[in-house]
Parts: structure tokens; sequence; C-alpha cells
């Protein structure tokens, strides 16, 4: 099988797997979610052993990762070098905190429910795109266009 | 106590998903990036195909634990528009979600990752506690 069609079933299991580790974890109702959110309130927990599973198996799997010179089909690894903090990174995850916060969703979740066929995700999956494009459009230059002006 | 195992195994079937897309195609399991790089057209074979896998996800369950996952929404609809639209946008300027940032970035050690969940965290808990002064 040629790379591209390898790469495309990886990105499939690997993403059923995630589909289905949201569905079994809880991480697909809002309610729950802000509910994990609301530590002022009825504070639930629960929510926290998701990330704290999941970072536990990535953490440790990534020290037997951290031997292999490329992933399996492609010819190096694709990983962010930034290591800055800056405005951007800590206002731009604020208000998508504020976000998640006020719908119960984040990307995941909002994406893997779509297929439950409820009206709720898809809204907000509609908005997600239109605030994502939004943002490309104030923010990120163009690579043809007239001058370099951010707007 | 029930609640917290399938949360704790939940997660980690999100962290083997995320280990094998690193291991696999040397990529990081980021959904709004992948989804937002979707949207762009950029290499749209392989992210279309994670976005069908995330889709199976609640049909999984279905065939594995029996009913639906529950999807409880109380929030009123144009409130959800505006939390898209900043979830959209907040993901798009920070460079990640609770996947990139949450799951990849924070057991990768980044910095980046630590600053990014410590805003969204602190974020949402302000967002839910003035949500409920509203009664909401």
């Amino acid at each position: 099988m040629t790379r591209p069609i390898l790469q495309m079933l990886a990105a499939l299991v690997s993403s059923a797997i995630f589909g289905l580790g949201l569905a079994l974890s809880g991480m697909l109702d809002p309610a729950r979610v802000q509910g994990f959110l609301d530590v002022t309130g009825a504070w639930d927990p629960s929510l926290a052993f998701v990330l704290g599973g999941a970072v536990t198996v990535m953490f440790l799997g990534l020290r037997l990762i951290g031997r292999l010179k490329r992933p399996a089909f492609d010819v190096r690894f694709h990983l962010p070098e930034n290591r800055a903090i800056d405005r951007r990174l800590v206002l731009g995850s604020a208000l998508f905190g504020i976000g998640w916060g006020i719908g119960g969703f984040c990307p995941g979740p909002a994406v893997a429910v779509l297929s439950l066929g409820l009206v709720e995700p898809l809204v907000f999956v509609f908005f997600m795109l239109a605030g994502m494009i939004l943002h490309d459009r104030l923010f990120v230059r163009r690579p043809r266009g007239e001058g370099n002006l951010p707007a | 106590m029930t609640a917290y195992l399938p949360s704790l195994f939940g997660g980690m079937l999100i962290g083997l998903s995320a280990l094998l897309l690193l291991a696999l195609n040397g990529r990081v399991a980021g959904v709004s990036g992948i989804v937002g790089r979707l949207a762009q057209g950029v290499n749209v074979a392989v992210n279309a195909g994670f976005v069908a896998g995330l889709l199976s996800g609640p049909v999984l369950y279905h065939m594995f634990a029996g009913g639906w996952p529950a999807v409880t929404v109380t929030t009123p609809l144009p409130l959800i528009a505006i939390a898209g639209l900043l979830v959209g946008f907040g993901t798009r300027m920070g460079s990640g979600c609770t996947s990139g940032h949450g799951v990849v970035g924070l057991a990768r050690l980044s910095p980046r990752a630590f600053a990014a969940v410590a805003s969204f965290l602190l974020a949402g808990v302000l967002a839910v506690t003035i949500l409920r002064g509203f009664g909401l």
C-alpha cells in the first residue's frame, strides 16, 4: 500500500479509538464538562481522570517512541518546536476556555457527537469553523496579497 | 467511584490513540488543528480519515456498551453559537485545545502546553461560575 493510504488508515484507526475513549469517558456530555468546571458549585471531579489517564499513557508511551528515528508512515515527526509562552497562547487559550465553559464542548467531543444528529453540536461546530476562519482572516497574512497588512 | 473508572479508561484510550497517531504518522493528535487544516483543504485524505474515526466513536461505544453516550445540553442555542465562535477563534489563536495542549503537550512536558491548559481551565471555571450566577 502507498504511504498516503497507510497514513489515512492510521488516522482513522487512532481517531476511532479516540472517539470511543471520549464516549466512554463522559467528555461527550456538556453537562458533565460544566460540572467538572463548576469548582465553586456542585463540583464533579471525575473528568480529571480523563486527562490524568490520557496524559499518563501518553507520557509512558513517549518513553518508548522516543527511541524511534521516524514514525512508521512518514519520514519525520511533525512536532511543534516553539517553546515561548506568548500573549497569543495565553489569550487564545483563555478565549477557548470561556467558550468551553459556556457550551460544555471542546473540539474533539463536538465533532464526535455530530454522528448522533443533535442540533446543538451542529450549531457549535458550524460556529467553531466560523471562529477559526474569522481568526485567520484577521491575523494570518495571506501568501499572495496586497502588501503585508494583517487585516 | 463507578463514574471515575469509565473516565479513567476512556482517558487511557485517548492517550493510546494519541500515541498511535504519533508513532504511525508522526502527528500530534490535536483536534482543533486537524479540523482547521481539513477546513483549509490541507492534507485532506488523512485529516478527513481522522474526523471520520472521531465520528465513529459514539457508534463504537454503542456496539460495545449498549446504550448511547449521554449528551445533555442545558445551554441555550444562541449561547452555544457564541461558545462555538470563541472555541474556534481561541484554539486558532492559542494553537491548540484540550487534546493537542492537554494530552500531547502536557505529556511532552511542553511549557507552552502547561500555560495553555492553566489558561483554558481557569477561563472555563470562570465562565461556568458566571453562567451559574445567571441560573444557567
